[in-house]
Protein backbone atom coordinates (compact mmCIF):
# COMPACT_ATOMS: atom_id res chain seq x y z
CA UNK A 1 0.00 0.00 0.00
CA UNK A 2 1.08 3.49 -0.85
CA UNK A 3 1.98 5.93 2.00
CA UNK A 4 2.20 3.14 4.49
CA UNK A 5 4.63 4.83 6.68
CA UNK A 6 2.63 7.76 7.29
CA UNK A 7 -0.80 5.96 7.21
CA UNK A 8 0.60 3.19 9.93
CA UNK A 9 2.44 6.34 12.22
CA UNK A 10 -0.96 8.24 12.18
CA UNK A 11 -2.84 5.32 13.72
CA UNK A 12 0.14 4.38 16.11
CA UNK A 13 0.14 7.69 17.26
CA UNK A 14 -3.58 7.64 18.23
CA UNK A 15 -3.51 4.58 19.77
CA UNK A 16 -0.40 5.66 21.86
CA UNK A 17 -1.97 8.96 22.68
CA UNK A 18 -5.78 7.89 23.68
CA UNK A 19 -4.42 4.78 25.68
CA UNK A 20 -1.75 6.80 27.19
CA UNK A 21 -5.23 8.82 27.75
CA UNK A 22 -6.68 6.38 29.66
CA UNK A 23 -3.82 4.88 31.63
CA UNK A 24 -3.44 8.36 33.02
CA UNK A 25 -6.67 8.65 34.25
CA UNK A 26 -6.91 4.19 35.52
CA UNK A 27 -3.67 5.14 37.33
CA UNK A 28 -4.48 8.51 38.89
CA UNK A 29 -7.63 6.71 40.44
CA UNK A 30 -5.57 3.85 41.97
CA UNK A 31 -2.97 6.58 43.42
CA UNK A 32 -6.31 8.63 44.60
CA UNK A 33 -7.75 5.36 46.61
CA UNK A 34 -4.83 4.57 47.84
CA UNK A 35 -3.83 8.06 49.17
CA UNK A 36 -7.49 7.90 50.41
CA UNK A 37 -6.77 4.67 52.19
CA UNK A 38 -3.40 5.49 53.71
CA UNK A 39 -5.10 8.52 55.45
CA UNK A 40 -8.33 6.12 56.69
CA UNK A 41 -5.57 3.86 58.24
CA UNK A 42 -4.36 6.79 59.63
CA UNK A 43 -7.67 7.52 61.18
CA UNK A 44 -8.13 10.81 58.88
CA UNK A 45 -11.76 10.56 58.35
CA UNK A 46 -13.87 13.44 56.04
CA UNK A 47 -15.91 14.91 59.15
CA UNK A 48 -19.19 14.03 57.04
CA UNK A 49 -18.08 10.56 57.03
CA UNK A 50 -17.27 10.63 60.71
CA UNK A 51 -20.91 11.94 62.03
CA UNK A 52 -22.16 9.75 59.61
CA UNK A 53 -20.66 6.82 61.48
CA UNK A 54 -21.30 8.61 64.80
CA UNK A 55 -25.15 8.49 64.61
CA UNK B 1 -23.14 5.49 53.40
CA UNK B 2 -21.19 4.21 51.07
CA UNK B 3 -21.12 5.89 47.65
CA UNK B 4 -22.28 3.48 45.18
CA UNK B 5 -25.44 3.42 47.96
CA UNK B 6 -26.22 6.88 46.38
CA UNK B 7 -28.96 7.47 43.76
CA UNK B 8 -29.12 9.98 41.26
CA UNK B 9 -32.68 10.69 40.83
CA UNK B 10 -32.13 14.41 39.36
CA UNK B 11 -29.78 16.06 37.29
CA UNK B 12 -29.09 18.52 40.32
CA UNK B 13 -28.08 15.80 42.40
CA UNK B 14 -25.11 15.62 40.44
CA UNK B 15 -23.85 18.98 41.79
CA UNK B 16 -23.14 17.14 44.98
CA UNK B 17 -19.75 15.74 44.35
CA UNK B 18 -20.47 12.12 46.44
CA UNK B 19 -23.38 11.86 44.19
CA UNK B 20 -21.38 12.29 40.90
CA UNK B 21 -18.70 9.95 42.07
CA UNK B 22 -21.29 7.45 42.29
CA UNK B 23 -22.94 8.02 39.47
CA UNK B 24 -19.41 7.74 37.25
CA UNK B 25 -18.89 4.49 38.94
CA UNK B 26 -22.08 3.47 37.43
CA UNK B 27 -22.42 4.45 33.92
CA UNK B 28 -18.60 4.53 33.32
CA UNK B 29 -18.23 0.90 32.15
CA UNK B 30 -21.44 1.39 30.03
CA UNK B 31 -19.81 4.03 28.53
CA UNK B 32 -16.53 1.92 28.33
CA UNK B 33 -18.35 -0.70 26.52
CA UNK B 34 -19.82 1.68 23.58
CA UNK B 35 -16.42 3.24 23.25
CA UNK B 36 -15.22 -0.06 22.52
CA UNK B 37 -17.79 -0.98 20.05
CA UNK B 38 -17.68 2.17 17.98
CA UNK B 39 -13.81 2.21 17.86
CA UNK B 40 -14.55 -1.18 16.58
CA UNK B 41 -17.29 -0.71 13.96
CA UNK B 42 -14.86 2.19 12.87
CA UNK B 43 -11.61 0.89 12.55
CA UNK B 44 -12.94 -1.64 10.35
CA UNK B 45 -15.13 0.99 7.92
CA UNK B 46 -11.89 3.20 8.30
CA UNK B 47 -9.91 0.03 6.78
CA UNK B 48 -12.67 -1.17 4.24
CA UNK B 49 -13.21 2.64 2.44
CA UNK B 50 -12.38 3.11 -0.82
CA UNK B 51 -9.22 4.63 -1.61
CA UNK B 52 -9.84 8.66 -2.58
CA UNK B 53 -9.14 9.51 -6.02
CA UNK B 54 -6.36 12.11 -5.14
CA UNK B 55 -5.63 11.36 -1.70
CA UNK B 56 -5.11 7.44 -2.49
CA UNK B 57 -4.68 5.61 1.00
CA UNK B 58 -3.80 8.62 3.03
CA UNK B 59 -7.74 9.06 3.19
CA UNK B 60 -7.42 6.84 6.16
CA UNK B 61 -5.20 9.39 8.18
CA UNK B 62 -8.20 11.63 7.96
CA UNK B 63 -10.48 9.00 9.95
CA UNK B 64 -8.40 9.68 12.96
CA UNK B 65 -7.18 13.23 12.09
CA UNK B 66 -10.24 14.66 11.40
CA UNK B 67 -11.85 13.15 14.68
CA UNK B 68 -9.13 14.37 16.75
CA UNK B 69 -9.18 17.83 15.83
CA UNK B 70 -13.01 18.34 16.20
CA UNK B 71 -12.54 16.65 19.65
CA UNK B 72 -9.77 19.25 20.46
CA UNK B 73 -12.37 22.07 19.86
CA UNK B 74 -15.06 20.30 21.37
CA UNK B 75 -13.03 20.12 24.71
CA UNK B 76 -12.31 23.79 24.66
CA UNK B 77 -15.74 24.44 24.32
CA UNK B 78 -16.85 21.87 27.23
CA UNK B 79 -13.87 23.70 29.20
CA UNK B 80 -15.60 27.30 28.96
CA UNK B 81 -19.41 26.30 29.73
CA UNK B 82 -17.32 25.18 32.74
CA UNK B 83 -15.57 28.40 32.93
CA UNK B 84 -19.65 30.22 32.79
CA UNK B 85 -20.83 27.24 35.60
CA UNK B 86 -17.35 29.06 37.41
CA UNK B 87 -17.75 32.83 37.67
CA UNK B 88 -21.88 32.65 36.86
CA UNK B 89 -23.20 29.94 39.19
CA UNK B 90 -20.18 28.86 41.32
CA UNK B 91 -21.05 25.31 39.91
CA UNK B 92 -19.44 23.03 42.63
CA UNK B 93 -18.56 21.00 39.68
CA UNK B 94 -17.56 23.39 36.91
CA UNK B 95 -13.95 24.35 38.16
CA UNK B 96 -13.49 20.73 38.59
CA UNK B 97 -14.86 19.98 35.06
CA UNK B 98 -12.60 22.51 33.18
CA UNK B 99 -9.35 21.20 35.32
CA UNK B 100 -10.23 17.65 34.25
CA UNK B 101 -10.39 18.55 30.37
CA UNK B 102 -7.54 20.22 29.58
CA UNK B 103 -5.31 17.71 29.63
CA UNK B 104 -7.31 15.57 27.52
CA UNK B 105 -7.89 18.69 24.95
CA UNK B 106 -4.44 19.13 24.73
CA UNK B 107 -3.56 15.62 23.89
CA UNK B 108 -6.42 15.58 21.24
CA UNK B 109 -5.12 18.70 19.76
CA UNK B 110 -1.31 16.99 19.62
CA UNK B 111 -2.94 14.23 18.04
CA UNK B 112 -4.63 16.21 15.27
CA UNK B 113 -1.53 18.59 14.67
CA UNK B 114 0.98 15.11 14.56
CA UNK B 115 -1.85 13.58 12.21
CA UNK B 116 -2.23 16.42 10.08
CA UNK B 117 1.51 16.68 9.68
CA UNK B 118 1.72 12.55 8.46
CA UNK B 119 -0.71 13.46 6.07
CA UNK B 120 1.09 17.03 4.94
CA UNK B 121 3.95 15.57 4.07
CA UNK B 122 2.86 13.02 1.16
CA UNK B 123 0.33 15.57 0.21
CA UNK B 124 1.13 19.19 0.42
CA UNK B 125 5.40 18.20 0.15
CA UNK B 126 5.87 19.74 3.78
CA UNK B 127 5.31 18.33 7.53
CA UNK B 128 4.55 21.65 8.39
CA UNK B 129 2.95 25.39 7.20
CA UNK B 130 2.25 28.62 9.30
CA UNK B 131 -1.36 28.69 8.05
CA UNK B 132 -3.96 30.51 9.38
CA UNK B 133 -5.56 27.09 10.42
CA UNK B 134 -2.39 24.94 11.27
CA UNK B 135 -1.08 28.32 13.26
CA UNK B 136 -4.33 28.65 15.23
CA UNK B 137 -4.31 25.19 16.09
CA UNK B 138 -0.98 25.53 17.54
CA UNK B 139 -2.18 28.20 19.62
CA UNK B 140 -4.89 26.14 21.11
CA UNK B 141 -2.45 23.64 22.31
CA UNK B 142 -0.24 26.82 24.05
CA UNK B 143 -3.42 27.70 25.60
CA UNK B 144 -4.67 24.07 26.81
CA UNK B 145 -0.83 23.72 28.28
CA UNK B 146 -0.62 27.63 29.68
CA UNK B 147 -4.05 26.34 30.97
CA UNK B 148 -2.77 23.21 32.98
CA UNK B 149 0.49 24.93 34.04
CA UNK B 150 -1.62 27.76 35.35
CA UNK B 151 -3.91 25.15 37.90
CA UNK B 152 -0.85 22.95 38.97
CA UNK B 153 0.96 26.42 39.85
CA UNK B 154 -1.71 27.56 42.45
CA UNK B 155 -2.10 24.93 45.08
CA UNK B 156 -5.60 25.97 46.15
CA UNK B 157 -8.44 25.11 43.55
CA UNK B 158 -10.77 27.95 45.10
CA UNK B 159 -7.83 30.42 44.16
CA UNK B 160 -7.04 29.35 40.77
CA UNK B 161 -10.59 28.75 39.64
CA UNK B 162 -12.19 32.17 38.64
CA UNK B 163 -8.36 33.24 36.79
CA UNK B 164 -8.49 30.09 35.22
CA UNK B 165 -12.04 30.49 33.94
CA UNK B 166 -11.44 34.30 33.15
CA UNK B 167 -8.71 33.15 30.80
CA UNK B 168 -10.59 29.76 29.41
CA UNK B 169 -13.31 32.63 28.37
CA UNK B 170 -10.74 34.58 26.80
CA UNK B 171 -9.19 31.97 24.74
CA UNK B 172 -12.73 30.70 23.27
CA UNK B 173 -12.13 33.66 21.02
CA UNK B 174 -9.76 31.36 18.87
CA UNK B 175 -12.49 28.58 18.22
CA UNK B 176 -14.36 30.59 15.87
CA UNK B 177 -11.00 31.79 14.70
CA UNK B 178 -10.05 27.51 14.16
CA UNK B 179 -13.38 27.10 12.47
CA UNK B 180 -13.90 29.72 9.84
CA UNK B 181 -9.75 29.89 9.56
CA UNK B 182 -10.02 28.61 5.57
CA UNK B 183 -12.74 30.75 4.58
CA UNK B 184 -11.23 33.95 5.93
CA UNK B 185 -7.98 33.98 4.79
CA UNK B 186 -6.08 32.05 1.69
CA UNK B 187 -5.18 28.71 3.59
CA UNK B 188 -2.91 25.53 2.20
CA UNK B 189 -5.32 24.02 4.37
CA UNK B 190 -8.47 22.83 2.35
CA UNK B 191 -12.17 24.54 3.89
CA UNK B 192 -14.14 22.58 5.62
CA UNK B 193 -15.92 19.51 3.69
CA UNK B 194 -18.31 17.75 6.54
CA UNK B 195 -19.68 20.50 8.46
CA UNK B 196 -20.90 22.77 5.78
CA UNK B 197 -24.21 24.73 5.08
CA UNK B 198 -24.78 23.02 2.14
CA UNK B 199 -24.22 19.70 3.15
CA UNK B 200 -20.70 17.25 3.27
CA UNK B 201 -18.91 17.48 -0.06
CA UNK B 202 -17.39 13.89 0.94
CA UNK B 203 -18.82 10.76 -0.58
CA UNK B 204 -21.02 8.76 1.59
CA UNK B 205 -18.05 5.66 1.29
CA UNK B 206 -15.81 7.90 3.27
CA UNK B 207 -18.47 10.35 5.28
CA UNK B 208 -19.93 7.11 7.20
CA UNK B 209 -16.53 6.26 8.20
CA UNK B 210 -15.09 9.52 9.55
CA UNK B 211 -18.55 10.06 11.49
CA UNK B 212 -18.54 6.95 12.82
CA UNK B 213 -14.91 7.14 14.32
CA UNK B 214 -15.95 10.90 15.14
CA UNK B 215 -18.47 9.63 17.31
CA UNK B 216 -15.94 7.04 19.28
CA UNK B 217 -13.96 9.87 19.50
CA UNK B 218 -16.66 11.90 21.22
CA UNK B 219 -17.61 8.63 23.37
CA UNK B 220 -14.15 8.17 24.12
CA UNK B 221 -13.80 12.02 25.75
CA UNK B 222 -16.56 11.97 27.83
CA UNK B 223 -16.08 8.84 29.26
CA UNK B 224 -12.37 9.82 29.47
CA UNK B 225 -13.56 13.35 31.09
CA UNK B 226 -15.64 12.27 33.64
CA UNK B 227 -13.12 9.22 34.72
CA UNK B 228 -10.74 12.47 35.18
CA UNK B 229 -13.41 14.65 37.15
CA UNK B 230 -14.19 11.95 39.66
CA UNK B 231 -10.36 11.54 39.89
CA UNK B 232 -10.06 15.75 40.12
CA UNK B 233 -12.77 14.93 43.19
CA UNK B 234 -10.81 12.62 44.99
CA UNK B 235 -7.73 14.95 44.71
CA UNK B 236 -9.28 17.35 46.21
CA UNK B 237 -10.64 15.21 48.91
CA UNK B 238 -6.95 13.82 49.71
CA UNK B 239 -5.94 17.52 50.08
CA UNK B 240 -8.64 18.28 52.21
CA UNK B 241 -8.04 15.63 54.66
CA UNK B 242 -4.52 16.15 54.33
CA UNK B 243 -4.83 20.04 55.45
CA UNK B 244 -6.99 18.42 58.30
CA UNK B 245 -4.92 16.02 59.41
CA UNK B 246 -1.98 18.91 59.61
CA UNK B 247 -4.35 21.05 61.85
CA UNK B 248 -4.42 18.21 63.87
CA UNK B 249 -8.12 17.55 63.91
Amino acid sequence: MAYFGYIFASYLATAVALLGLIGWVVFDLRGRRADLAELEARGVRRRSAAAAEDR
Amino acid sequence: MSESSLSVTRVGDLANPTRFIAFVGRVLPVLAGVTALLFAVGLVMSFLAPEDYQQGATIRIMFVHVPAAWLSMMCYTVMTASAIGTLVWRHPLADVSARAAAPIGAIFTVLALLTGSLWGKPMWGTWWVWDARLTSVFVLLLMYLGLIALNRAMDDPSKSARVSAILILVGFINIPIIKFSVDWWNTLHQPASVVRLDGPTIHASMLYPLLVMALAFTVLFFTLHMAAMRNEILRRRVAALRRQAARGR
